[in-house]
C-alpha cells in the first residue's frame, strides 16, 4: 500500500505546484515575463496567515482571506513599480529586475520575521481518513489540497472562456498592441493577471505550509522555481498544462524521494525540465496555442 | 579615414588601461605586504577578490554580450572546483610536484566546466526567451544535488566511486576519501595565491576582450542586438551562442579551480543559487558589457561587507534594492528618455562603454 | 536539393515562385502566389496594407515555412531552408521596422554582413594571430568601400542606434549588400523618408544594381518610387495576386486602382 500513499502524497504536492504554476503560466502568457518573485509572494502570504492565527488569534479562514487580499495587492504593486516601467525593455532587464524583487522580499522577510523557521500550524485541522481497514491513511489536508486545486483550475478556465475580463486576457496574450487597438485595457488586464496570480499564491502558500509545517523567508523560493518548471513542463501559457505539469512534477518528486534518494529528488525534478526542453520545448500542452492565456 | 588613426580599437585601449591598473594594484599590494603592513585577513582575501572578479568577467560575457541570463554560473564553478580538486588529490602520488598537478588540474577543470556548458547549451540555446536562465538554475541545483551524494575514495587499488551510498568503509589498505558526499573535498593543497589569481584574471580579461572584438564577438553581439537580422545575414545563431556560452562557462571553471585550491574544504553547497545571484549583482552593478566594471564591482562588493561589518544584516537587502534600482534606471524607456533630456552628464557615467 | 545542370532549365530567372501559400490558422495570408523575376530586374511587390507583402518576404527568406509551393533561386530549390541558409544561398533583405545591431558601430554592422565572406577562427581572434589582422584589415577596407557607396563612411564609428532614421535605412541596405547577395529584398525602403531622400535612395538602388549586377525585389507604398524604378510589378490583395506585368500596365489596371482607392 505504500506506493499508493506515496502517489497520493505526490498528487497533493503536485496540486500545490499546480496552483503556483497557474500563477506563473498566466503571467508568462500575458506579460511574457518570468515573474521570479512569485514564489516569494507565497512566502509572504504564509507569514500573514501564520501571524494572523498565532499572534492575532484570528480564525484561520479570516487569516487566509486577509492573506489573499494582501498578496493580491502586493502582486499588483510589484507589477506597477518594478515591471511596468520595463515593459518595452529587453526581456533580460525584466528578468534581472524580477530576481531583484525576489531577493528584496526574502531579505525584507528576513529582517521582519527573522531567519528562524516557524512551525506552521495545521490551521485547517482536517482529520486523517483511514482506508482499507487502516492500512492506508490519507490526511484530510491532502484531499482538501487536491480538491482546491481542481476547483481553482476549473474556475479559471470558466473565467477565461466566459467573462469579458477573461477574453481580454486571451486577447492581450495573443497580441498586446492589437488588443489595445481593439479597445482592451492592456494595463488593467495585466494588473488583473498579477492580482489573480498573487491571490492564488497566497492560497498555495497556506496549502504548502499546512502540509510541511515549516515557514522561513526561503520557503517559497525553491517550490516557486519547481512550479515554474511545472509550467514549462505542461507548456507555458496553458492552464491545463500548468495543472498536469504540476501534478506530474509532484508525483515525480515524491516517488523519486521515496524510491531513489530524498537527496536526489530535486536534481531529478530539474533533470525532467531539461529533458522536456530537449524533447518537446513547447511542453506537453504547448501545441494548443489557441488555449494560451 | 578615421579608422586608421588609432591603431587599437576602443575596447583594446580600455583593456590595456585596466591591465595597467591591475598590475599597479598588484605591485602596490606586494610592496605593502613585503613591508609587513598588510593585515592577515586582507592577505587572505586578495585571492578571493581575483576569483570573484574572474567569475564576474565570465558571467558578463554571457549576460552583457550574449544577452542571455545564466543563473548557474556557480554550478559551472563547482564543476571546475570538484574536477580539479579531485585530480589534485588522486594524482598526489603519480605527480609529486604540486604545481604540475595544479596546472593539469586547471586544464581538466576548465575543460569539464566548458563541457558542462556545452551540454546545457544543447537543449537551451536554440530556444528563445528566459529558458536559459531557468535551465542554468536547474543545472546548478542538479550539480549541487549530485555532488552532495557523490563519494570518491582512493586506496591502493585505485579510485572507487559511489553514489548515494557512503563507500568509505569499503576502502582497502591506505584508503582515503577524496569526495565525501555533503562534506565535500577536504585538505586540498593551498596552491591558489594572489599572484596566480591575478595572472589568471588578467589572462581572462584579455581573452574576453579579444573575443568580443573579433568576427566571432561581432556575431555574438549581433545576435544579442537583433536575432532575426543576424539570421538574415547568414549568421548561425546556435553556433555563436554556443561559443560564447561555452567560453563563459569555461571562465567560471577557472574561478572554480582557483577557489577549490584556495579553500581548505570544498563543498557543493558553497556553490548555490545565492552565489550565482551575487555574481549577477557584480555584473549588473559594474555595467552589462563592461568588464572593467565587473572587476571593480566584484572587488568593492566583496570588500565592503568586510569593512562595514555592522551592515552585514542589510547587505543582501541593499544588493536587491541596487539590482532593481539599477535595472529600472538603465533599462526603463522612461528613465532612458529622462536621462537623455535632463541629465546628459549622468548618461556619460552610466552608459556602457566598451 | 536538385541541381539543375540541364540547360533548358537554367533559365534567365533569378527567382521563380510557384503556387506559394501559407496558412495561419484559418487565414490564408498568401494564397497560390506565382512570380518570376528575371536576372537584373527591378521588381516591385505592391498592395494595400495587410495584403501579405511582408509575409511573402518572410516566406522567401525562410522565416516562415510555406504550407504549399516552391521557391527557386537562380535554378536552385530553396524552399523550407533556414533563414541563415537562404542568405548563404544568395538572398539578403531589409526590414520594414528597421532591425540594426544598435549597440554596434556602423562599420561593425556592415562587417557583420561580411561574416560569411571573410573568415578566421575564433581562436585566431582570441590569440590575435596574423590571420586576424590580415582578415580584419580586408573587412575594414571592404566595409568602408560599401559604406561610401551609401554615403555613410563618415559615420563609420557611430553607434548604429544613434544614426538618424534615413541613414539607418541606408545602413540596413549596406549590411544586406555586404553578404554579397544575388537577390536583394527591400521592405519599404523609402518609408519615413522625405522626397529628396527618396530620390537619392532611388539613385542608390539603381547604382548598386549596376555595380553589383543585382536583382532587386521591393515592397513599396510610395507610388512615385515604384513607378520610377520598377520594371515589373505584382499587386497583392488579400494574399492573392491581383495583377502582374509591366509597371505602366499594372498601374492603369482598373482592378488595381479599385483595390487601392477602395470601392
Amino acid at each position: 500500500m505504500s506506493f499508493v500513499s506515496y502517489l497520493i502524497a505526490g498528487i497533493s504536492l503536485g496540486s500545490i505546484y499546480a496552483i503556483m504554476a497557474l500563477g506563473y503560466t498566466m503571467v508568462y502568457g500575458i506579460a511574457k515575463m518570468l515573474n521570479f518573485a512569485h514564489g516569494d509572494v507565497i512566502m509572504v502570504g504564509s507569514y500573514v496567515v501564520f501571524y494572523g492565527v498565532n499572534s492575532y488569534g484570528l480564525p484561520p479562514v479570516v487569516s487566509i482571506v486577509i492573506s489573499v487580499i494582501l498578496c493580491t495587492i502586493l502582486g499588483v504593486v510589484i507589477e506597477k513599480v518594478a515591471y511596468k516601467p520595463l515593459r518595452k525593455a529587453a526581456s533580460l532587464a525584466v528578468l534581472i529586475t524580477a530576481i531583484g524583487v525576489s531577493y528584496l522580499l526574502e531579505n525584507l522577510a528576513l529582517l521582519f520575521f527573522g531567519s528562524d523557521s516557524k512551525a506552521f500550524p495545521d490551521v485547517l485541522g482536517f482529520p486523517t481518513i483511514s482506508l482499507a481497514g487502516g492500512k492506508l491513511s490519507i490526511p484530510g489536508m491532502t484531499i482538501f489540497t487536491i480538491v482546491v486545486c481542481i476547483i481553482i483550475m476549473v474556475g479559471l478556465m470558466i473565467f477565461i472562456k466566459r467573462t469579458r475580463a477573461g477574453q481580454a486576457m486571451l486577447a492581450v496574450s495573443e497580441d498586446k498592441d492589437a488588443a489595445a487597438l481593439m479597445g482592451v485595457n492592456v494595463n488593467g488586464t495585466i494588473s488583473l493577471t498579477f492580482a489573480i496570480g498573487s491571490g492564488l499564491a497566497a492560497i498555495a502558500g497556506v496549502l504548502l505550509c499546512s502540509q510541511y509545517h515549516v515557514l522561513n523567508p526561503y520557503t517559497g523560493a525553491l517550490p516557486g522555481i519547481k512550479a515554474f518548471t511545472a509550467a514549462v513542463f505542461g507548456g507555458i501559457g496553458s492552464i491545463p498544462g500548468a495543472f498536469v505539469g504540476g501534478l506530474l512534477l509532484g508525483i515525480i518528486e515524491d516517488l523519486s524521494s521515496a524510491y531513489i534518494s530524498s537527496q536526489l529528488a530535486n536534481a531529478i525534478v530539474f533533470a525532467v525540465l531539461i529533458i522536456v526542453l530537449l524533447v518537446k520545448p513547447t511542453g506537453l500542452f504547448g501545441h494548443q496555442i489557441r488555449e494560451k492565456v | 579615414m578615421k579608422m586608421s588613426l588609432s591603431k587599437f580599437s576602443k575596447s583594446t585601449v580600455n583593456m590595456i588601461q585596466t591591465l595597467l591598473g591591475l598590475a599597479l594594484t598588484y605591485i602596490v599590494i606586494t610592496i605593502v605586504s613585503m613591508t609587513g603592513n598588510l593585515s592577515h585577513s586582507m592577505t587572505n582575501i586578495l585571492a578571493q577578490l581575483c576569483i570573484y572578479a574572474i567569475i564576474a568577467v565570465g558571467l558578463n560575457l554571457c549576460v552583457g554580450f550574449l544577452g542571455e541570463l545564466s543563473l548557474g554560473h556557480a554550478g559551472f564553478m563547482s564543476v571546475g572546483a570538484f574536477v580539479s580538486a579531485t585530480f589534485t588529490h588522486a594524482a598526489a602520488d603519480a605527480i609529486p610536484s604540486i604545481y604540475a598537478r595544479f596546472f593539469i588540474a586547471m586544464i581538466l577543470g576548465v575543460l569539464a566546466a566548458s563541457l558542462a556548458g556545452f551540454l546545457i547549451g544543447i537543449p537551451v540555446l536554440r530556444l528563445n526567451g528566459d529558458y536559459l536562465a531557468i535551465v542554468t538554475l536547474a543545472f546548478g541545483e542538479i550539480i549541487k544535488g549530485l555532488l552532495n551524494v557523490f563519494y570518491v575514495g582512493k586506496d591502493d587499488n585505485g579510485l572507487h566511486m559511489s553514489f548515494v551510498q557512503d563507500n568509505s568503509k569499503d576502502l582497502g589498505e591506505n584508503g582515503k576519501m577524496i569526495i565525501n558526499g555533503a562534506k565535500g573535498i577536504m585538505g586540498t593543497p593551498h596552491v591558489t595565491t594572489f599572484t596566480i589569481s591575478m595572472a589568471l584574471l588578467m589572462i581572462c580579461l584579455v581573452v574576453v576582450t579579444f573575443l568580443v572584438d573579433s568576427r566571432t564577438g561581432r556575431a555574438i553581439q549581433a545576435i544579442r542586438d537583433n536575432r532575426i537580422a543576424a539570421e538574415s545575414i547568414g549568421i548561425d545563431i546556435t553556433k555563436y551562442k554556443m561559443i560564447g556560452f561555452v567560453i563563459s562557462a569555461g571562465i567560471a571553471g577557472i574561478a572554480g579551480v582557483l577557489y577549490s585550491h584556495y579553500l581548505s574544504t570544498t563543498t557543493a553547497s558553497k556553490f548555490d543559487f545565492n552565489m550565482s545571484i551575487l555574481i549577477l549583482v557584480f555584473v549588473v552593478l559594474g555595467g552589462l558589457g563592461n568588464f572593467r566594471g565587473s572587476i571593480l564591482a566584484a572587488v568593492i562588493l566583496t570588500l565592503l561587507p568586510e569593512l562595514l561589518r555592522g551592515l552585514s544584516n542589510y547587505r543582501m537587502l541593499i544588493y536587491s534594492i541596487l539590482l532593481i534600482g539599477l535595472m529600472l534606471f538603465n533599462w526603463a524607456p522612461a528613465a532612458i528618455e529622462w536621462r537623455a533630456r535632463y541629465a546628459p552628464k549622468l548618461l556619460k557615467l552610466f552608459r556602457k562603454d566598451k | 536539393m536538385i541541381m539543375n545542370n540541364n540547360n533548358n532549365l537554367q533559365d534567365e530567372n533569378m527567382l521563380s515562385i510557384r503556387d506559394l501559400s501559407i496558412q495561419f490558422g484559418g487565414l490564408r495570408a498568401v494564397d497560390s502566389l506565382s512570380m518570376k523575376i528575371k536576372k537584373g530586374q527591378l521588381y516591385g511587390l505592391i498592395g494595400p496594407n495587410g495584403a501579405g507583402k511582408t509575409t511573402v518576404f518572410n516566406l522567401l527568406t525562410g522565416v516562415y515555412r510555406p504550407t504549399e509551393g516552391s521557391i527557386y533561386l537562380d535554378g536552385n530549390d530553396i524552399t523550407g531552408k533556414s533563414t541563415a541558409a537562404v542568405n548563404r544561398a544568395g538572398i539578403a533583405r531589409t526590414f520594414q521596422n528597421i532591425r540594426l545591431f544598435g549597440e554596434l558601430s556602423v562599420l561593425d554592422n556592415v562587417k557583420c554582413g561580411l561574416h560569411n565572406n571573410y573568415s578566421y577562427s575564433t581562436l585566431s581572434g582570441i590569440l590575435r594571430l596574423p590571420k586576424y589582422y590580415r582578415v580584419e584589415k580586408e573587412m575594414n577596407d571592404k566595409g568602408m568601400e560599401l559604406l561610401s557607396v551609401f554615403g555613410l563612411d563618415s559615420d563609420a564609428n557611430t553607434l548604429a542606434g544613434n544614426l538618424p532614421y534615413g541613414a539607418q535605412r541606408k545602413l540596413e541596405i549596406a549590411r544586406a549588400m555586404a553578404t554579397n547577395p544575388k537577390l536583394l529584398l527591400l521592405d519599404e525602403p523609402a518609408a519615413g523618408m522625405n522626397p529628396n531622400e527618396t530620390k537619392e535612395l532611388m539613385e542608390t538602388i539603381y547604382f548598386i544594381r549596376e555595380k553589383f549586377s543585382l536583382t532587386v525585389l521591393l515592397i513599396e507604398h510610395d507610388m512615385k518610387l515604384v513607378s520610377g524604378i520598377c520594371e515589373e510589378l505584382t499587386v497583392l490583395n488579400f494574399g492573392q495576386e491581383l495583377a502582374q506585368g509591366k509597371t505602366s500596365d499594372v498601374l492603369n489596371n482598373p482592378e488595381v486602382i479599385k483595390a487601392y482607392l477602395g470601392d
